[in-house]
């Protein structure tokens, strides 16, 4: 299955299994939302579980946690990422707090599906990769698969959770494992062994990094899209790099982080977003507090600009294999 | 065409300020009864006057007149007068409390206790509400304890929001009450999604939000007429309009050149305008709003004309921007006193009765605010552990909430 694909199918699974699941956003109903992700749940659900909604994200999300607080879990789609600032409100005030302001009485088990990510020569409004606003916010979780069989898995484990989960999709990830290399063809999902996804229910559960590489050398934590990049920039690079994909970002695996850096001594942060007040921000801070004694060098960041992001020089500004592999160089001191 | 004149901005201004005589001339007050009671299926394009309007029921005189008569029996409008009394000595108390310092902050709704008290007999106890911080009169009439409130108040050790939430911010959920947000609007479209959730499990129940007049600046008031309408969703959205957002006139949340209600029309929803401190109105558009949506005709708009006759909160000092005395010069009066005057007029109520109710309610205040004491006021006696602060933040308390509380030494 592609990615597009299993998000559909971990979507149907769960709207068979519960019929408290309901779906909706801009676009999404009949005609099964813009990247096609939802395509067919209107038909085989029904009208009322889901629907296309008016482009106000800021509403969709109200009556999302309206709807939890009914007893309802939505997984509401919110088209691109760059779309969910005039929802932070509904999102920060009332459905991450809503647990902690009423003492438990009222919650909202809300899943925000949201595409992330540049890549797509979509400019500043259709790029952004905003994990940092949400991973600041107490209350919230955030997910960010890199593979079809981790989205299905962890999309399923975001609906069932009691908690809100903003689960961001690496669009450029959607049809293939994108590793950076924009002039070469992208394998899709298909001839992938992450494309080998079971029909049925099944969960990657939240708040588990994978190592995706074994290596000795230096960690690279990173996630999302760059978990590719970072792949062929170690292939490329020659260091025995073991790279960890977080997953998910809060609450974090810290073990694995720990684990791993402790053993190889050094650190290489790697994401699409801007650098300043990044999630790698955070990473370091955990990395420092936790492994400083292992630490054989200073950790390094490899992170979109803190610039907008530029429609024409897209590539610029993607934080692609040869940067990370200057990174890894760096790390190794050389 | 070429500017004649520099361009200038408009700034509203309210009819008087401070040293200044009140002056109401602007509120235009329709008879009591003049205003039609249409059928429940009535099309919101043909009912559009009434968003202009003001249903009003009881006349100068104490009597009930006109189609929107809600003929309520003497025995509900006793309860009815006894929870607005209950809720105004509950929110004398409370202020007082705050300047007696066992609390740090206090919000009354003085003025405007025949809007929750009604509208909460007037629906069904299973309707889910989303007020704001000034329908703890919903709570009162839904007959929740005055000592859980005062717990809350108080934020001690019974207090079940564990001292999280500023005083008055109450939840619960048994009472049908929403969690009272400080993020002003954000519960209006929440209170949609809620009916929306209810058409959708085919349920029986609908919802009621409520909103300040100066708050339906806000996007999420239009979101939630937006998304009413779309998804014709069971809902009533009430709009008190009490004249003041803190300081600033309602003619600073563009009340100058329409009512509030009108705001329902572009969206092709019914919206009603209603003498706010008239019980009997206020219970009756009520009922029809309900009666719609149960019948899945969808939401209405209601723009309750009040008059906030104190201050905002304990932290406020409207004699700095208001007239001393405009509270006592607003035309329509004050909802217990008027209920009080329909009751008599009725023949079912006396000055005895009315002595005794005052200082039965009065009692049922004292009585509970020595309970609530028992359990400690804010910041004195006994009070929930600091290591409870990080618990619900999640369901489950991560290894970086539980590693942060004990950094705190729990």
């Amino acid at each position: 299955m592609s990615m597009v694909q299993a998000l559909n199918s971990a979507m149907d699974v769960m709207m068979g299994r519960d019929d408290k699941v309901v779906v909706f956003g801009e676009d999404v109903g009949y005609f099964g939302g813009v990247f096609r992700c939802t395509e067919g749940l209107q038909r085989k659900y029904g009208t009322d579980r889901a629907f296309d909604t008016p482009i106000a994200e800021a509403g969709i999300l109200a009556t999302a946690v309206g709807m939890g607080v009914y007893g309802l879990r939505p997984v509401v789609e919110i088209q691109f990422a760059d779309y969910i600032y005039p929802a932070t409100d509904q999102l920060i005030s009332s459905a991450a707090r809503l647990r902690y302001r009423s003492a438990g009485e009222f919650t909202a088990p809300i899943t925000v599906r949201t595409p992330c990510g540049g890549g797509i020569f979509g400019g500043q409004t259709h790029s952004q990769s905003p994990e940092a606003i949400f991973t600041h916010v107490c209350g919230l979780k955030t997910v960010i698969p890199s593979n079809p069989y981790d989205a299905k898995g962890l999309l399923i484990s975001a609906i069932e959770d009691d908690d809100p989960v903003i689960f961001l999709e690496p669009k450029r990830l959607y049809n293939g494992p994108f590793n950076g290399h924009h002039d070469q063809p992208v394998t899709p999902w298909t001839e992938h062994p992450s494309g080998e996804v079971p029909d049925g229910h099944y969960t990657v559960p939240l708040s588990t990094a994978s190592v995706v590489r074994a290596g000795e050398d230096v960690t690279v934590l990173t996630y999302g899209t760059m978990v590719h990049v970072a792949l062929a920039a170690v292939a490329e690079s020659g260091v025995d790099a073991e790279v960890v994909d977080l997953r998910t970002l809060v609450p974090i695996d810290i073990d694995t982080i720990v684990a791993s850096v402790t053993k190889t001594g050094r650190c290489v942060i790697v994401h699409e977003a801007t650098r300043t007040s990044g999630f790698g921000a955070e990473l370091s801070a955990l990395v420092q507090e936790n492994c400083f004694y292992s630490l054989e060098a200073p950790i390094v960041r490899v992170t979109g600009w803190d610039t907008p992001y530029p429609h024409s020089l897209e590539w610029e500004y993607f934080p692609g294999p040869r940067r990370v592999a200057e990174g890894l160089r760096k790390a190794m001191g050389g | 065409m070429k500017n004649t004149v520099p361009l200038q901005l408009h700034v509203p201004e309210p009819s008087a300020r401070p040293g200044q005589p009140p002056d109401f001339s602007w509120v235009k007050l329709p008879a009591a009864g003049s205003v039609t009671r249409p059928d429940i299926g009535a099309e919101p394009a043909a009912i559009r006057e009434h968003a202009f309007a003001l249903i009003r029921v009881l006349d100068d005189n104490g009597n009930a007149v006109g189609p929107w008569d809600p003929r309520l029996d003497p025995e509900t409008l006793r309860r009815g007068l006894r929870a607005m009394m209950l809720t105004r000595a509950y929110d004398n108390r409370m202020f007082r409390a705050q300047r007696q310092g066992k609390t740090s902050f206090y919000m009354p709704c003085t003025g405007e206790e025949a809007i929750g008290v009604a509208q909460a007999m007037a629906l069904d106890d299973r309707d889910m509400t989303f007020p704001t911080y000034r329908q703890q009169g919903l709570l009162i009439a839904r007959g929740w304890p005055l000592v859980d409130m005062m717990n809350q108040v108080y934020s001690n050790s019974h207090d079940r929001l564990k001292g999280r939430q500023m005083p008055i911010m109450y939840s619960s959920k048994e009472a049908g009450f929403f969690s009272i947000a400080g993020n002003l609007a954000t519960h209006f479209p929440q209170a949609v999604g809620w009916a929306m959730a209810s058409a959708i499990r085919h349920d029986d129940r609908i919802a009621a939000g409520w909103i300040g007049e100066g708050a339906t600046a806000e996007g999420d008031f239009h979101h939630a007429l937006t998304f009413a309408s779309v998804y014709r969703a069971p809902v009533i959205l009430n709009i008190v309009n009490n004249q003041y957002a803190i300081s600033s006139f309602q003619g600073i949340a563009g009340g100058e050149h329409a009512t509030f209600a009108a705001r329902g029309l572009g969206y092709g929803l019914p919206s009603l305008r209603v003498d706010g401190n008239d019980f009997l109105a206020v219970h009756a558009v009520t009922s029809w709003a309900a009666d719609r949506a149960r019948s899945n005709l969808g939401p209405t708009v209601i723009e309750l004309l009040t008059y906030r006759a104190s201050a905002h909160s304990t932290s406020d000092d409207p004699s700095k921007y208001r007239p001393a005395d405009e509270a006592s010069q607003w035309p329509l009066g004050d909802p217990i006193a008027r209920l009080r005057a329909h009751l008599v007029a009725l023949g079912a109520w006396s000055n005895e009765q009315h002595a005794q109710l005052a200082a039965e309610v009065d009692g049922a205040v004292r009585d509970a605010q020595r309970e609530a004491e028992s359990y400690g006021t804010m910041g004195v006696g006994e009070h929930h552990s600091p290591a409870t602060m990080f618990e619900d933040v999640f369901k489950e308390m991560p290894w970086h909430l539980r590693r942060q509380r004990q950094e705190l030494g729990f």
